[in-house]
Formats: structure tokens, C-alpha cells, sequence
């Protein structure tokens, strides 16, 4: 376990330096030139000269990027062309919002998928079934930000259950969390009817009901922990897809976490921003993929350690 | 299974036999006809727009100049600047679909050339080549998407092409796996003891083995990449405007929600209906041809 451990880790280190690479690449790609863009439009051309020594910018690429590493591991991502302002300061202001709406989001999508899943399971092949299944397909073929301004329009300007945007309350979460939990929705229903299915043909489930268990007893007390098993690992490689719906849904609902920081640099091509918030999303997918694989082998002895 | 190799060249059994089980399944067939009547108003859009898609009409807006809602003049409505929704709409499935097959095939390609060689070749090409893909999945398509569309300059080939740059990963990882098995496999083993060549072996004895995967998750791939489109030009990084795309005519719109709901949920019911075509046909092609797969997903 612990050499397994330790070998995930370095993998997981050497990931993490490979974004670093590519993000680094990409930003040294950029055609705008941040000197002129901190300097400003009116600036001499030995101003601009100044500032690209200032940054370091005159020098060769590995350097750059030797330079660049090193600050990332203190924790420096840069500073904002426009705002002035470390990109790090930027980011760790706003990730208490984003970290709440991913909670609510993976809440959100377990109690539906699962619901659904194993409802879907039960009644297999049924019209109900059939039914459950096109819901899900829907839900992941819903672009995002059209399923946030239809959960909007219907339950914050037409019925006014929930604000129109922003952030503070139980209330302001609900909706957001659910833009995002639809489309785990359907990825979680689909999972867990194949892994109910899975585990209702086991032996012990006909020895539970020929014990003559109620179907309730045994769905509650067998089949479910057990189909939820293999699911739970799920979550660490959820976060991935959470990361990527995050720009849109903060944006349409003005929820102040580093999604709309990213939307708002997107507007401004503040590059340094959107990769700030590029990097950690890709650190979070990394851990998130890393506890997945150490979950699973803990929750399921039956998955062998590779 | 070993005697399929030898006659690959035959008219598939497995094909044919997959497309006659397509065509009995509802939900396959609905997409089909979604998808078809999709592509036909692409090919004939001149044809079928009753306005110029660009044209700002006077008619177009209210006394106020608000847009109008659905009517007899203007079947959808029309937008803020009095243009025919209808219209756009129509020619924006132009933009969609090119984008969707284009982007999606460039994904499928280097995706399927990146899995074979790794999983046939192994060794350090195979390690460098599958560790990068891994080091791709990590990255968030959509920010990866955007940053890349940003140091670009927007038009629909760059669309494309930054599409494509996010999306062979799923692929890669997909076909490496079932090369990788396959290219242990006796019958290869034999080919090469007979000395062909690999670019031989991989056409004729692998890639026939492939075919399957590559057409059920070619099919699944163009559903994200439609819907990544659609995010992209949404967010104002993708198709730009005055070129109307499903997902740019919302972003367009979108401060009008409230008042004109149709601006934002017709081209976005269009969306959810390429994508959901694309997802449900694609999941019926992969119960069809892959039997082992049947309902376990």
C-alpha cells in the first residue's frame, strides 16, 4: 500500500510539472506583450524596454522558466496586468465561494443520481426506466449555461423562490449547485443503475430474499451499499469535470469564486489570471484523481493495487 | 475471433447486422431523424431563411425596440438588433455542424494515431506519448480551450482546431488500450514472425479491429464538441458575431432573458437537440456493435 502510495504521489508531482511546462509554454506563446500592456498605450518605447528587463522578459526561455517554476512553488502565480494585484491573492480571496459551491454540487448530483439510478435499476427496462435513462442524456448534453438561465428564469424571475444571482445565503447556493449537479446527475444515475444491476444478480441477494426479507429491507441493506462502492471514487474524478463548468455557471449567477475571476479576466485578456485559476484547477483534478485511486482500493478490496 | 482477421476485407457480417438492430431501436432512430433534418437545413439554408440572417429590420423591433416575440412574420422572433431568429438559427446549424465534424474529426484522427502508436509501438514512444495524454487530461478542457482561443485570434478554423486540441485526449486513451491488447494477440504475433511491416500489420490486421470504437466514440466526441462550441462563442471566445452560432446568439442575448426568454431558449433547445442526437445515437452504435458493452452503461 505504501509503495503504491508513494509511486501515485510521484506521479502525481511529475503531472503537476508537466502543466507548469505546458501553462509556461502557453503564456511565453501570448502575442500581447505584457510590458506594453503594464506600461501602458502611451509609454516609450525605453519604458517598455525597462519594465521587460524589470520582468525578466529579455531573457532565454529556460531561464524564464527556471524563474517562473521557482515562484510557484512559493506560491506565486503572477501578477494581474490590470489589476495590480498578485494573481495568488486573487485566487485564495475567492475559494471559499467556489470550494461551497462544489460541495453543494457534489451533494446536489449524488441524492439525484443515485436516487435515479437506482430507481432506474429496480424498475429495469420498464417505461420508467426508459424514461430515467433520456433524462439523463439530457442532462449531459444540456450545455451549462443555458441550464443556469432556465433555472433562472423559471425559479428566480418567474416563480421568485430563489435571488437572481449573487452569493450570501442557503438560498443564493441552491441554484447554482444544481446547474452544476444536472450534468454529474446524469453521469452518477447511469453509473449506479449499472452498478445496482450489477449487484442485484449476485447469489447473496437471492439468498437475502429467498431468507424472505422485505424488498425494501434488502434494497436498503444490500444492494445499495454495496452498487455505492465502486461510485464513491467517482467524486475525486468528478472534480475535473466540476472545474470546467465552473466559469460559466459563476459567471451566469454573479457567484463570486474564481470561475467569474477567470470570466472577467477572459474579458479583459488578463492572462495571468486565467492561468492562475488554469493551474489550480489542474492541481485540484490531479488531487482529485490521486484521492480516487486511494479510495477505491479501500472501499473495495476486490480492486487489485497496480 | 482469430478468423476475423483474415476476412477483413469482406463486407462486414458485424455491420450490417449492428445498422438492421440500429433501425429497430426508438430513440436511435429519433436522433437519426434530428440529425438529418440538422443537416439538411445546413446544406440548404440559403434555401430555407426567409430573411437575410444579418439584416437589421426596422420591422424587426417593437415602437420600443424591443425584440419581438414568435410570430407569423417572424416565426421565432427576432433578436435585439431586429434580426430574424429563425434565420440565424438556421445558419448557425451550419456553423455548429462544420465546427462538430470538423473539430471532431481532427480529435478522432490524432487521437486514434496517438493510442496505435503508443499501444503498438510501447517502449519509451509509447510511455512519452501516453504520459503527455495523461498530462492533457489533467488540464480543464474548458479553461485549456480558452486560454488557447484567447492567444489566437478567433475564426472558425481556430475554433476548430483549439476543439480538437482539447478533445483527442478521450480518444487516445481509448484506442491505446484496445491496441495494446490486440497487439499481443497470436495472429499479430504471426504477422510479424512472417515479417510484415507495422505500417502493415496496424492497417490491415489492427486498425479493422478498431473500427468499432472509433466509430461509437467518433459519434459520442462530436456531442462534446458541439457543446464545447457552444460555451466557447457563448463566452464570447469562440464564432464571432456578425457569423451567427447557436452559442454567440445567446451570449448576444442574453441581458434580455427575462424580457424575451426565446432569444436564449430556442438556440439553446437547439444545442441540447444536436448534442443529445449525437450522445443517444452514439450510446445505441456502441450497444449494437459492442455486445459485451450491452446495458452495462
Amino acid at each position: 500500500m505504501w509503495g503504491y502510495l508513494f509511486r501515485r504521489l510521484m506521479q502525481s508531482l511529475l503531472i503537476l510539472l508537466g502543466i507548469s511546462l505546458v501553462t509556461f509554454v502557453l503564456l511565453y506563446l501570448v502575442p500581447a506583450d505584457p510590458a506594453r500592456q503594464i506600461a501602458g498605450r502611451s509609454a516609450t518605447a525605453e519604458t517598455v524596454a525597462n519594465i521587460r528587463a524589470q520582468l525578466g522578459l529579455d531573457q532565454p526561455f529556460y531561464v524564464q522558466y527556471g524563474r517562473y517554476l521557482g515562484n510557484l512553488l512559493q506560491g506565486d502565480l503572477g501578477r494581474s496586468y490590470l489589476q495590480r494585484t498578485e494573481v495568488s491573492t486573487l485566487i485564495w480571496a475567492r475559494m471559499p465561494a467556489t470550494l461551497l459551491l462544489m460541495l453543494g454540487a457534489i451533494v446536489a448530483e449524488l441524492v439525484m443520481g443515485l436516487t435515479i439510478g437506482a430507481v432506474a435499476a429496480l424498475k429495469r427496462n420498464t417505461p420508467i426506466d426508459q424514461s430515467l435513462m433520456v433524462f439523463s442524456f439530457v442532462t449531459i448534453s444540456a450545455p451549462q449555461f443555458v441550464v443556469g438561465i432556465l433555472l433562472l428564469y423559471v425559479f428566480a424571475v418567474r416563480l421568485g423562490w430563489f435571488p437572481i444571482g449573487g452569493y450570501g445565503t442557503f438560498a443564493h447556493l441552491v441554484l447554482p449547485a444544481l446547474t452544476i449537479g444536472l450534468l454529474g446527475t446524469g453521469w452518477y444515475s447511469r453509473m449506479m443503475r449499472s452498478s445496482m444491476i450489477d449487484v442485484l444478480a449476485h447469489d447473496y441477494v437471492r439468498t437475502a430474499r429467498a431468507k424472505g426479507l422485505g424488498k425494501l429491507r434488502i434494497v436498503t441493506r444490500h444492494v445499495v451499499p454495496n452498487a455505492i462502492l465502486p461510485i464513491i471514487a467517482m467524486i475525486g474524478i468528478d472534480i475535473g469535470m466540476f472545474m470546467s463548468g465552473i466559469v460559466v455557471v459563476e459567471s451566469v449567477f454573479g457567484w463570486p469564486g474564481i470561475g467569474q475571476l477567470a470570466w472577467q479576466a477572459i474579458q479583459r485578456v488578463d492572462i495571468p489570471i486565467i492561468m492562475g485559476v488554469t493551474l489550480i484547477s489542474a492541481c485540484f483534478i490531479v488531487l482529485g484523481n490521486l484521492l480516487a485511486d486511494i479510495i477505491a482500493p479501500l472501499v473495495d478490496p476486490r480492486i487489485k493495487l497496480k | 475471433m482469430v478468423s476475423k482477421a483474415s476476412k477483413a476485407k469482406a463486407p462486414n457480417p458485424r455491420i450490417t447486422a449492428g445498422l438492421k438492430d440500429l433501425f429497430r431501436r426508438p430513440r436511435a432512430l429519433l436522433a437519426a431523424g434530428v440529425l438529418l433534418m440538422m443537416v439538411f437545413a445546413a446544406v440548404a439554408a440559403p434555401l430555407i431563411m426567409p430573411y437575410d440572417p444579418n439584416a437589421q429590420m426596422f420591422e424587426g423591433l417593437s415602437l420600443e425596440g424591443a425584440p419581438l416575440p414568435p410570430s407569423a412574420q417572424f416565426w421565432l422572433g427576432t433578436d435585439l438588433l431586429g434580426r430574424d431568429l429563425f434565420s440565424r438559427l438556421v445558419l448557425g446549424t451550419r456553423t455548429s455542424l462544420i465546427i462538430g465534424v470538423v473539430a471532431n474529426g481532427i480529435a478522432v484522427f490524432v487521437g486514434a494515431a496517438v493510442g496505435i502508436t503508443a499501444g503498438y509501438f510501447g517502449g519509451w514512444i509509447g510511455g512519452i506519448l501516453m504520459r503527455f495524454t495523461d498530462l492533457m487530461m489533467a488540464f480543464p478542457a474548458l479553461l485549456l480551450a480558452i486560454v488557447l482561443a484567447a492567444i489566437f485570434k478567433p475564426s472558425l478554423l481556430i475554433v476548430a482546431l483549439v476543439i480538437a486540441m482539447v478533445n483527442w485526449v478521450q480518444m487516445a486513451r481509448v484506442i491505446y488500450t484496445e491496441t495494446r491488447a490486440l497487439a499481443q494477440r497470436e495472429f499479430i504475433e504471426v504477422q510479424r514472425a512472417m515479417g510484415s511491416g507495422p505500417l502493415r500489420i496496424i492497417g490491415r490486421h489492427i486498425l479493422p479491429h478498431l473500427v468499432y470504437s472509433i466509430i461509437v466514440f467518433g459519434t459520442l466526441g462530436i456531442s462534446t464538441t458541439v457543446l464545447l462550441e457552444a460555451t466557447l462563442s457563448y463566452l464570447g471566445v469562440g464564432v464571432q458575431p456578425p457569423t451567427p452560432s447557436w452559442g454567440n446568439i445567446i451570449f448576444e442575448n442574453q441581458t434580455y432573458f427575462a424580457t424575451a426568454p426565446w432569444l436564449v431558449f430556442l438556440p439553446g433547445l437547439a444545442i441540447l437537440l444536436l448534442a443529445l442526437s449525437f450522445n443517444l445515437l452514439g450510446d445505441a452504435l456502441r450497444d449494437t456493435l459492442d455486445p459485451r458493452l450491452k446495458g452495462r452503461h
